[in-house]
Formats: C-alpha cells, sequence, structure tokens
C-alpha cells in the first residue's frame, strides 16, 4: 500500500468479532483485514461500532466472541499495555503533571531504553510533528493542536507497527483539522507504520485514507478506496454517508434487462436490474444530475419534474436542491459555467439510466445519518 | 444592594466580637505559659521561661509528648494508607454501594467521642489493648480515617481516568500506571489527608482517656491529669507549642488542598 517507505507496519485480522454489552451488540461479526502500512479509516456514525473496534484492537476492551491478529499473532486475551501498538485519543490525555519532553519519552523509561538514545528519539518525534521547541512546556500552555501534535509524538517515539487513531481531530477547529490532516498524511508516508483512524466525517476519511470501513448499527457495510465507495457503494446506507446523493423511490417495473420507478406519475428507468427480492431504489451522485428548462433540449435518458427549493452558491460551481413530484429532495451540482436558475423555478431534472445505481432499500439509511 | 456607614460599622464591630469570642481561649492561654508564679491565674505575673524549661526536663511531659508524637506518626502512615486505598476502592465501585460504604467510612466523625470511646474500652479490656501504643494506634486511626478519605476521593473525583488507558496504551502495567501518573496527581489529597491524620491523632482526648493507663500516657493525656491534679503552668507552656505545631500542620493541609483546586482549573 505504501511503496515510498520501508514496510514497518504490522497488518490487522479481525475475524467475526463480536462485543455484546448485555443485549446490545456493538460489534456483530465484523471481519475485516487491513494490510501491513496502510491508512485505514473507521467510518461511521457514532454507536455504529468503529469506536468499538479500535477500544478491542488497542486492548481497552475485550472481544465477546471471534479472533484478533496483529501482525499475525492472536491477542486476544493480551492486556493493552503489552500490545504495543501507539494510540492517540480525541482529549489528547497528556499526563499534566509531566514537560512534553517528559511525555514524549515516557513509552522509552518504560522499555528501558537508555537516556541518550531517549533524548535523541525524544528530539526526532518531537521534530516530525514540528514540536521541537516546546520540549520544556507543560500541556496546560499548549493550544489544542499543539497538544494533539504532542500526543501523536508520544504514539509515535517508540515505534510501534501499529498507531490508531480516535477521532483525533474531533476538537480542533476546521482550519486546523485540515492542516493537522495533511501533516498526518506526511507522518504516515515518513512511518510506513499501519494507521487506524477512527472518524465520522467522510470528507476527513476520503483525504486521509487508503481504504475506508465503513460501520453501521455494529457491522461493516462495505470497505474500498473512497473512489469504490464513492462510485460503486455496496448499499443505500454507503451511498448516502459518502458524499451528496439522491435518492429515488417509486412504484417497481423490472423486466430481464432494466428496471423503472413511477415517481408521482413520471417514469424513469436504468439499464439494470436488481438481484435478489430487495425493493429497488436508484441513487444518483449530484454530477450526474443535470437540471434544463422546461421544453429545453437535454441530454440524459431521464426526466423528472421538479421546483428549485435551495440555491448554494459554493465558488467553484452551484448546488440545487430541487423538490420532487413526490416530495423528496434531488441535490445536483452544476458548473460555474452553467445556467443559474432561481428559487421556486419549475425545472426538469435529467440524468442519464447507466448513471443510476439500483441499490436494495433500506429504511434505516435514513434514520441512522447523523 | 449599597451599605450604608453606619450599618457597615455595627456589621465590622459584631465581626470582631466573634472573632474574638473564638479566639480568647487561646490568647488566656500563650501568656499564662510565660508565668512567673506557680499558678494558672489570670492575668499572668512577670515573665519566665520556665515552664517551658520544666516542660523539656520533666521526664513525665517529655514522655508523654514523645508517646503522642509515635502514635501520631504511626497512625498518620496508617490511616493514609488505608484511606487511600479505600478512596480507591470507592472510586472504582459502583456508585450505589460506593455511597453507602463512604457513610459508614465516615461515620467516626458525626458518633459522638464518648460513645466510640466507651465501645473501644470494652473491647480493648478483654484484648489487653488499654495503655499499649498498638491499642492507641488503632483506635486513633479509626478517628484520623476519614479524613484521609475525604481528602483523597476529592482528588479522585477531578481525576481524569482516560490517563490510565493512555498510559497503558504506552507500555505500563497497572502498577506502574498507578505510581508514575495516579499517584502524582493524587498526591496533593494524600498528604493533606496524611497531615489531617497525624493532627486528629496528636490532640485526641477524649478515646485516649479511656484506653489510658499510668505506663502510656499521650500528651492531651498527660496535659489533663496534670490541670486537675495541681494548677501547674507547663500546661500552658504545652498548650501553646501544641497549638503552634497543629497550626502549621493544619494550614499546611489546606494550602495543599487550596492549591491543588486551582490548580485544575
Amino acid at each position: 500500500m505504501n511503496p515510498r517507505a520501508e514496510n514497518r507496519g504490522a497488518a490487522i485480522d479481525l475475524d467475526t468479532v463480536s462485543k455484546a454489552y448485555g443485549a446490545f451488540k456493538a460489534l456483530d461479526g465484523v471481519s475485516l483485514r487491513i494490510e501491513p502500512g496502510e491508512f485505514m479509516t473507521l467510518l461511521g456514525p457514532s454507536g455504529s461500532g468503529k469506536t468499538t473496534t479500535l477500544n478491542v484492537v488497542a486492548g481497552f476492551t475485550d472481544v465477546t466472541s471471534g479472533q484478533l491478529l496483529v501482525g499475525g499473532k492472536s491477542v486476544v486475551g493480551v492486556p493493552a499495555h503489552k500490545r504495543n501498538i501507539g494510540v492517540v485519543f480525541q482529549h489528547y490525555a497528556l499526563f499534566p503533571h509531566m514537560t512534553v519532553g517528559r511525555n514524549v519519552a515516557y513509552p522509552l523509561t518504560l522499555r528501558g531504553i537508555a537516556q541518550d538514545e531517549r533524548k535523541k528519539r525524544v528530539a526526532r518525534a518531537l521534530d516530525m510533528v514540528k514540536m521541537g521547541d516546546f520540549a520544556h512546556r507543560y500541556p496546560s500552555e499548549l493550544s489544542g493542536g499543539q497538544q494533539q501534535r504532542v500526543a501523536l509524538a508520544r504514539a509515535i517515539v517508540f515505534d510501534p507497527p501499529l498507531l490508531l487513531m480516535d477521532e483525533p481531530l474531533g476538537a480542533l477547529d476546521k482550519k486546523l483539522r485540515e492542516w493537522l490532516q495533511l501533516e498526518i498524511k506526511r507522518i504516515h508516508r515518513e512511518l510506513g507504520t499501519t494507521f487506524v483512524y477512527v472518524t465520522h466525517d467522510q470528507e476527513e476519511a476520503l483525504v486521509l485514507s487508503d481504504r475506508i470501513a465503513v460501520f453501521n448499527r455494529g457491522r461493516i457495510e462495505q470497505v474500498g478506496t473512497g473512489r469504490q465507495l464513492y462510485d460503486e457503494p455496496a448499499t443505500l446506507f454507503v451511498g448516502r454517508f459518502i458524499g451528496d446523493s439522491t435518492v429515488l423511490r417509486g412504484e417497481v417495473k423490472s423486466d430481464g434487462t432494466s428496471t423503472a420507478l413511477t415517481i408521482a406519475g413520471e417514469t424513469v428507468s436504468a439499464p439494470r436490474r436488481l438481484a435478489g427480492e430487495a425493493n429497488p431504489v436508484m441513487l444518483l451522485r449530484p454530477e450526474k444530475l443535470a437540471i434544463r428548462r422546461p421544453g429545453q433540449d437535454a441530454g440524459g435518458t431521464n426526466r423528472l419534474s421538479g421546483t428549485i427549493a435551495e440555491a448554494i452558491y459554493l465558488g467553484s460551481g452551484s448546488k440545487y436542491e430541487v423538490k420532487l413530484g413526490d416530495g423528496s429532495i434531488a441535490i445536483v451540482r452544476s458548473p460555474l459555467a452553467g445556467e443559474s436558475f432561481s428559487l421556486g423555478e419549475k425545472i426538469e431534472l435529467c440524468f442519464d439510466g447507466a448513471d443510476a445505481k439500483l441499490l436494495p432499500d433500506d429504511s434505516t439509511a435514513d434514520t441512522t445519518l447523523t | 444592594m449599597e451599605m450604608k456607614p453606619l450599618t457597615r460599622l455595627i456589621l465590622g464591630l459584631v465581626c470582631l466580637l466573634v472573632a474574638i469570642w473564638l479566639v480568647a481561649p487561646t490568647l488566656v492561654v500563650v501568656p499564662m505559659s510565660f508565668n512567673e508564679n506557680k499558678s494558672l491565674a489570670f492575668p499572668p505575673q512577670g515573665f519566665s521561661w520556665q515552664w517551658y524549661q520544666n516542660f523539656a526536663t520533666n521526664p513525665e511531659w517529655s514522655t508523654s509528648f514523645l508517646n503522642s508524637l509515635k502514635v501520631a506518626s504511626l497512625v498518620a502512615v496508617l490511616a493514609t494508607v488505608l484511606g487511600t486505598l479505600a478512596a480507591f476502592g470507592l472510586d472504582r465501585m459502583k456508585a450505589r454501594p460506593a455511597n453507602l460504604l463512604r457513610m459508614l467510612m465516615l461515620t467516626p466523625m458525626v458518633v459522638p467521642g464518648v460513645v466510640l470511646a466507651i465501645g473501644i474500652y470494652a473491647v480493648y479490656l478483654d484484648a489487653q489493648l488499654v495503655g499499649t501504643l498498638t491499642g492507641f494506634v488503632l483506635a486513633h486511626t479509626i478517628l484520623a480515617l476519614p479524613f484521609v478519605l475525604i481528602a483523597v476521593s476529592a482528588n479522585l473525583e477531578v481525576f481524569d481516568r482516560r490517563l490510565e488507558t493512555a498510559a497503558a496504551s504506552l507500555g505500563a502495567g497497572a502498577l506502574t500506571t498507578f505510581r508514575t501518573v495516579t499517584l502524582p496527581l493524587i498526591l496533593p489529597g494524600i498528604l493533606s489527608g496524611l497531615l489531617f491524620a497525624f493532627a486528629t491523632s496528636f490532640d485526641e482526648i477524649v478515646v485516649s482517656l479511656f484506653i489510658t493507663n499510668p505506663y502510656l500516657k499521650t500528651l492531651p493525656v498527660q496535659i489533663f491529669s496534670s490541670i486537675t491534679r495541681d494548677a501547674d503552668p507547663t500546661v500552658a507552656a504545652v498548650g501553646t507549642i501544641l497549638l503552634c505545631a497543629t497550626t502549621i500542620l493544619i494550614g499546611g493541609g489546606m494550602l495543599l488542598l487550596g492549591r491543588e483546586r486551582k490548580g485544575r482549573l
């Protein structure tokens, strides 16, 4: 996954891992293989099991059943302090009674590393997160972003083959978050360590990850690269969670090769059909939809009439929310050069049937969105 | 609300009166300790250091002073260890049973001292603990433990347990985590508990009067028996010394607690 750095990361194998708290299943048979040196993001809404998965790998939580291998060896029952895994927490968790330098030296002291070597490695780790000048400060004297960078240095200073991060940028403002995302990406490249990153922010996941595992209600819905998840979502939940999307529901008519949906009297079709019994819906990305004035010549094979419910100027283009005949909302992104439409205007929505993803309907996909 | 000058004056005077009333006994003791005559009459006559000299040279006084030091030191250590462990246990228990247990452990603070004393005395007679060092240490520890429990619990309440999780992830086992992370952060609470425990034992009189015998007297017991036998102004000298010592101890303890509170903000 990471050809530029030497491969020092550990592989992780989760095999049907479950964690139950009484009747509640926090994890319900999660299986996931993370390759050595990979940047894997666990993405999902709160309560979906992503943090529980991280805690299981870190050793903070016992599994109820299933197998967990780190670097090919089972770590089930191994206490957290013997796993040699770096962890970065959302709340930084720096020791307030130690200076930055002593915080970072802490894991080295525990490993009995001699003072000279310790000093060198602390300095190197602090330089890597650009906090080299702060070794004598106390955590309370640092900003949130600085504290998190120190926490990162502390988690990598002992060269763990695996680094876990639990929403590390969750408490920081947007600008700082975006900058630190790039820093984390750079550090991952330089170290070649396996990174497992937990977030509920899909944009963050897309920026950082080699691959993303999308969690929902204690299960993994899909694992893949950002592009795969965006272009080929396996479930309606994934399609809705990653990026903007429009979901068309209607009366279904399906023959051998195509599927037609009738929405408030208008029929659209896609040249595909869904295997199995489930009720199909169509999922469309905003850039696959176009808005035309009625009667205008349109590209695409399908048309739906609607009214502009919201028009948002984005700088690089415009985003429109279109209210369809059945009351549902479609999201359309149009380039700056295109025509502009005003609020309340009656328009036609056009798309190519080949661009519509057919997915089995899932009523929970809407309600679990945060 | 704006206060009228007269109201302010009256309020000030009342406060002054209350303050004088509160420190009056103390103000009597200190001058009496410098009395020239062998009497406890107030106001004292003349000036001399003889009662301080008597305290230092008379074996009755110096022995009881050393006894008190010995008992209080042992109590401070024992109560601090037990109280800290108890505070930890309660902190990591489910809230409901923990609250019940906590109340139970704080009862020595509310049960009248004389009731405790009778109970302890009855048991000590059988166990032959009257007038023994063990007897004094055990009895005083009962009284001192709640102070440690309160001080350490207050510290544990603001202690961020997620730091222990972080320490574990960095490779620290439970004991190392306690030694390097938890203990340094709750040390102010433990130290102030230690001071309060020492002070509690050092000036304890009610229970001590019951479990004392001629072979083992603590300083407060010696003061009490001396003053009921004859009017020896050495009592006042001892009282002055005690006053200084406890002021320093308790003041130090309060400073530690206060600094901790502020440090957490």
